[in-house]
């Protein structure tokens, strides 16, 4: 069976002065109708750079894209990356919308709200304008705006910043698309707002069966809203697996770490947070091995300088849990339990 | 409405400021000219100058009272209109007498503006739409051969004066092709009259014009529209999947021109007060060539005096029109 | 000496502001902050929480002196430093030092890291022993930096390490109280909790007292002693860290909890959130009475026309609310 979205090998890089920034490396992942896939990773971790990609929104003057992205629709499977910019265009809002980080550069300030999501409507759909505003209007009261006679009207600086990530979900769903990737959606938001937009995109999902890609950097709202787990690390995949097996069985040291370092509201208690030492890796010059073992814990433990020397490959450790790590299951495991015990 | 109240409120606001700033503007001109060591009644004095001659010349040309009844003199004669002492008379709005002329500067004034109208409309023009798509082409074609041209363009243009350009232009291209007479260049055609001689006389010295305030306008655009491209908001509507045409005239453009408006609105207003050189070297009698004249050969307090006015006006007044401009294009500054 | 190291009573900052836009000139105050209560002992930190727009940031910037409070007092130590010209101010400075969000806009690019940090030294006229460069040098080794990348510029650092510098900046005079504006969040999930880690460590090794400024919870509740939790202006609750966090009594601040989500599956699925419905007002125009009623699930008539009062609802727990909720 084939999921809605599948990306297969996918690597992008970008020339520059100082060599080439391998953004995104051998990535693949897959995401089907009416399941959430959180892609987690720290700033450079080639999260944004994947999904970019995936909606043809890269210059392609400027950036090397290789691998395929199959979308699986009804009349067949289209590889947006091989295909014509032309026919990848006609699929951007129809059949995959994005929202960004940050609402308020991401929507023009000098045309009013009805007049952008008016636009996206007019662009699959024939009608007037008059059409367009009804049909915003309905969008805006779908995703929970009052006063949408007023407010359609109105320009984004004039919404606060929920509102403003109201608004571009109301735009990127007009055309009902089968995909959506939330790249940081709520990371601009505070708390309360957070989970007042979270709530939403899940209900939306249920509603239209959409696909979601979440692009997050907090593992609190990976816990909350996905179904799978992508751990990006150094431009690649380090960890794939369900929401479950991510949290209560991680399998790479990277995610042990991440899980390991964050405070939790619900843990009281002046314990020392175990950082993870050294500094996230340059993508200029990776190093030739593993890209996380000049931070790693365990490398020493992996005989033979194997991780200094060979970056290990994303290999299906139990079923359906992938992970990219020199050690087994079993030494992992072995090596967490004397941590633990060592720590007390 | 309470938007229309408030933007009436606010543009009459601004017009009292205009009027008061334009009213310091012309006492602190009669100072300076009050100030400055020449004697405007030496000056009309012949060979056998005597001290009498010299008081009687101060008093035609109303010198003899303090240079705030002198002002005061020429406020009142722009509602009034003014009587002379040999019987000359300028009916409102007056703007002095040039004793030198002997004519009203109203009726110069009149004469000279049409021309430098045309010029700096012309030009205005011109240098908008060259700088404009220029700058669009180079920024769309950023580090190839397009830009790489329009990059040489903006070099010439910028380094290039318009005494040079303006010769080079009357010589090589006017003079040598005989597309004007010399002995008519710079006649004043009515353009509704007769449209071919107008462009005739206007079509060089507007070109001369635009080449230099094309470049910086090449530039200008060329950066804001490269600048504009990388917003959030252009990739927004990307993923919408708008095509790059759309993307470009109704969200980069929009964006990336509304700067525009503000130097536009003061370039063209700066040319308004008379572009000297330019004038000169086409021999339009133009209000630049006005003012020169008046400075350098003949002394005309007057006319020195209503050109400076006038410029400043065309500046300030402006302002306001840019300022009411950018209100409207720009929603932010509408109603944050 | 006195007991606490900071005192805030009934602080005020408000700004005067043109409301309606470009074409007209009414003039509006907002009061960013408007009557907080705040003390902080020896060694204490505490937590300063809140929305976007909720005034945490001001309180942070008044108590530096950044900005002059409009109305109440600040104590330094037991003296009265509310009022005190910039230059009374100037013993005072050497003893509270901020720590900025953005470690890379606070650092001047031009200057090397040395530079930077002994410019402290050269205002406050210090001479240290041992000499201003083996000073500066403890400091970078003492926040986990390099000494030997003392003429490095700003540029050459990675986030993480940039915030360390601010902090040994800080640090260069022995500050006695450092207020510390958002100092991780702008920082990666791995980087934070170093930075944590090493704010931990100086207090433990210096005696140092922190305003920890935040909006995320799950920072404050790690290092924090005790929190104020702010909302518009006011002070909706303060208390200690575990009562705060296990028994929250302010409708607000257990709404602010619930949002905070948890990295552990299981327990987000078993979770009842409460989801606080619509924006935080406009701290132009705050709603009369209480200032949460807008968005609260509890608000009944009384909450419209009468301000609550800041009661002592357990020992060392405060909040100021008509309909508290019961304790856990």
């Amino acid at each position: 069976m084939s999921k809605f979205l599948e990306v297969k090998n996918l690597s992008v890089s970008f020339p520059t002065e100082d060599g080439v920034v391998l953004a995104a490396n051998d990535i693949s992942y897959s995401v089907d109708l009416g399941e959430t896939l959180a892609i987690v990773g720290e700033s450079g971790s080639g999260k944004s750079v994947t999904n970019l990609a995936v909606m043809g929104l890269h210059n392609p003057q400027r950036t090397q894209i290789t691998g395929q992205a199959f979308i699986n629709l009804e009349s067949g499977p289209v590889d947006v990356i091989s295909a014509p910019t032309e026919v990848v265009r006609r699929m951007r809002g129809k059949t995959m919308s994005m929202i960004f980080q940050d609402p308020m550069s991401a929507l023009h300030p000098y045309y009013s709200v009805g007049d952008q999501i008016a636009e996206a409507w007019g662009l699959y759909n024939s009608g007037s304008k008059r059409d367009g505003f009804a049909r915003a209007k309905e969008m805006l009261d779908l995703v929970g705006i009052p006063d949408v006679d007023k407010r359609v009207n109105e320009f984004p600086h004039q919404f606060s910043g929920g509102m403003r990530q109201r608004v571009m979900i109301a735009m990127a769903l007009v055309n009902n698309p089968s995909l959506l990737i939330a790249d940081e959606p709520t990371t601009a938001l505070d708390v309360t707002v957070q989970s007042q937009i979270l709530q939403l995109l899940g209900g939306l999902q249920k509603e239209f069966n959409m696909a979601i890609i979440l692009i997050t950097h907090d593992l609190g709202v990976v816990a909350e809203v996905a179904d799978r787990v992508c751990v990006m690390y150094g431009g690649r995949i380090v960890e794939n697996a369900s929401i479950d097996e991510t949290f209560y069985n991680p399998l790479q040291p990277y995610t042990v770490g991440l899980l390991n370092s964050i405070p939790r509201v619900d843990k009281l208690g002046s314990h020392r947070l175990s950082a993870i030492p050294g500094q996230p890796p340059s993508l200029i010059n990776l190093p030739r091995g593993c890209a996380f073992e000049p931070r790693c814990q365990f490398a020493s433990s992996v005989a033979g300088n194997l991780c200094k020397t060979t970056n290990p490959n994303l290999d299906e450790k139990s079923t359906d849990h992938f992970a990219r790590c020199h050690l087994s299951t079993t030494q992992l495991h072995q090596l967490l339990a004397k941590n633990e015990s060592g720590a007390k | 409405m309470k938007g229309c109240d408030r933007l009436l409120k606010y543009i009459s606001r601004r017009l009292l400021y205009t009027l008061v700033l334009m009213l310091i503007v012309s006492i602190a001109i009669y100072f300076i000219f009050d100030w400055l060591p020449i004697d405007p009644a030496r000056l009309n004095c012949t060979k056998q100058c005597t001290p009498d001659i010299i008081e009687a010349n101060r008093h035609r040309l109303g010198l003899d009272v303090s240079v705030m009844e002198q002002w005061w003199r020429f406020i009142q004669g722009l509602f009034h209109g003014r009587v002379y002492t040999q019987g000359a008379e300028c009916p409102a709005p007056s703007f002095g007498y040039s004793f030198n002329r002997h004519e009203c500067v109203t009726g110069i004034l009149a004469e000279a503006f049409p021309i430098t109208l045309s010029l700096a409309l012309g030009a205005f023009i011109m240098w908008l739409s060259l700088g404009i798509s220029l700058g669009v082409i180079a920024a769309k074609n950023k580090g190839k051969f397009l830009d790489k041209a329009s990059s040489v363009f903006v070099l010439v243009g910028t380094s290039l004066p318009t005494f040079i350009s303006g010769i080079l232009i009357v010589l090589f291209v006017v003079l040598k092709f005989n597309i004007v007479n010399p002995l008519e260049l710079g006649d004043w055609h009515n353009p509704f009259i007769d449209p071919v001689g107008w462009l005739k006389t206007f079509f060089f010295p507007c070109a001369t014009l635009a080449l230099a305030y094309a470049a910086t306008y090449t530039r200008f655009t060329r950066s804001n529209v490269i600048e504009t491209s990388s917003e959030d908001f252009i990739r927004t509507a990307r993923a919408k999947g708008l095509s790059e045409k759309v993307i470009l005239r109704k969200h980069t453009l929009r964006a990336a021109l509304a700067p525009i408006v503000t130097i536009a609105g003061l370039d063209f207003a700066g040319l308004l007060g008379g572009a000297i050189i330019t004038e000169g070297i086409f021999g339009l009698s133009g209000l630049g060539r006005l003012s020169v004249k008046a400075v350098t050969e003949t002394y005309d307090l007057p006319i020195i005096l209503s050109t400076t006015l006038l410029a400043s006006a065309f500046v300030v007044v402006m302002n306001l029109i840019v300022d009411i401009a950018y209100a409207f294009i720009d929603p932010r500054v509408r109603q944050s | 000496m006195s007991e606490n190291i900071l005192e805030l009573k009934g602080l005020k900052k408000h700004f005067k502001t043109t409301a309606g836009g470009f074409f007209s000139r009414e003039k509006a105050v907002v009061k960013a902050v408007d009557g907080v209560d705040l003390t902080i002992g020896h060694g204490e930190t505490v937590g300063l929480v809140g929305e976007s727009g909720c005034g945490k940031t001001t309180v942070g910037r008044t108590v530096m002196k950044i900005y002059e409070p409009t109305e109440g007092a600040m104590l330094f130590d037991g003296e009265d430093i509310t009022h005190l010209s910039r230059k009374d101010m100037k013993p005072f400075r050497s003893q509270m030092q901020m720590i900025f969000q953005d470690p890379f806009a606070s650092l001047n690019p031009r200057h090397t890291v040395g530079t930077i940090i002994e410019s402290s030294f050269i205002i406050h006229g210090v001479e240290p022993e041992g000499g201003r460069k083996k000073a500066i040098q403890d400091l970078l080794d003492r926040v986990g930096l390099n000494p030997e990348h003392i003429n490095r510029f700003p540029h050459e650092f990675s986030g993480g390490q940039r915030q360390r510098i601010g902090i040994a900046r800080a640090l260069a005079l022995r500050p006695k109280l450092i207020v510390a504006d958002e100092p991780v969040s702008a920082l990666d999930v791995s980087i934070q909790a170093q930075v944590v880690n090493l704010l931990d460590d100086l207090q433990k090794e210096l005696g140092l007292s922190y305003l920890f400024v935040a909006h995320d919870l799950s920072v404050v509740q790690h290092i924090s002693d005790r929190v104020v939790v702010m909302y518009l202006g006011k002070v909706m609750e303060t208390a200690t860290t575990e009562s705060l966090f296990n028994s929250p009594r302010h409708p607000y601040t257990k709404a602010l909890l619930s949002a905070v989500p948890i990295p552990d599956p299981k327990i987000e699925r078993m979770r009842e959130r409460i989801i606080l419905q619509g924006d935080l007002p406009s701290p132009m125009n705050p709603p009369a009475g209480c200032v949460f009623n807008t968005r609260c699930w509890k608000t009944q008539a009384k909450c419209f026309t009468d301000v609550p009062q800041t009661v002592e609802i357990a020992p060392g727990q405060t909040i100021a609310c008509h309909f508290p909720e019961p304790a856990n």
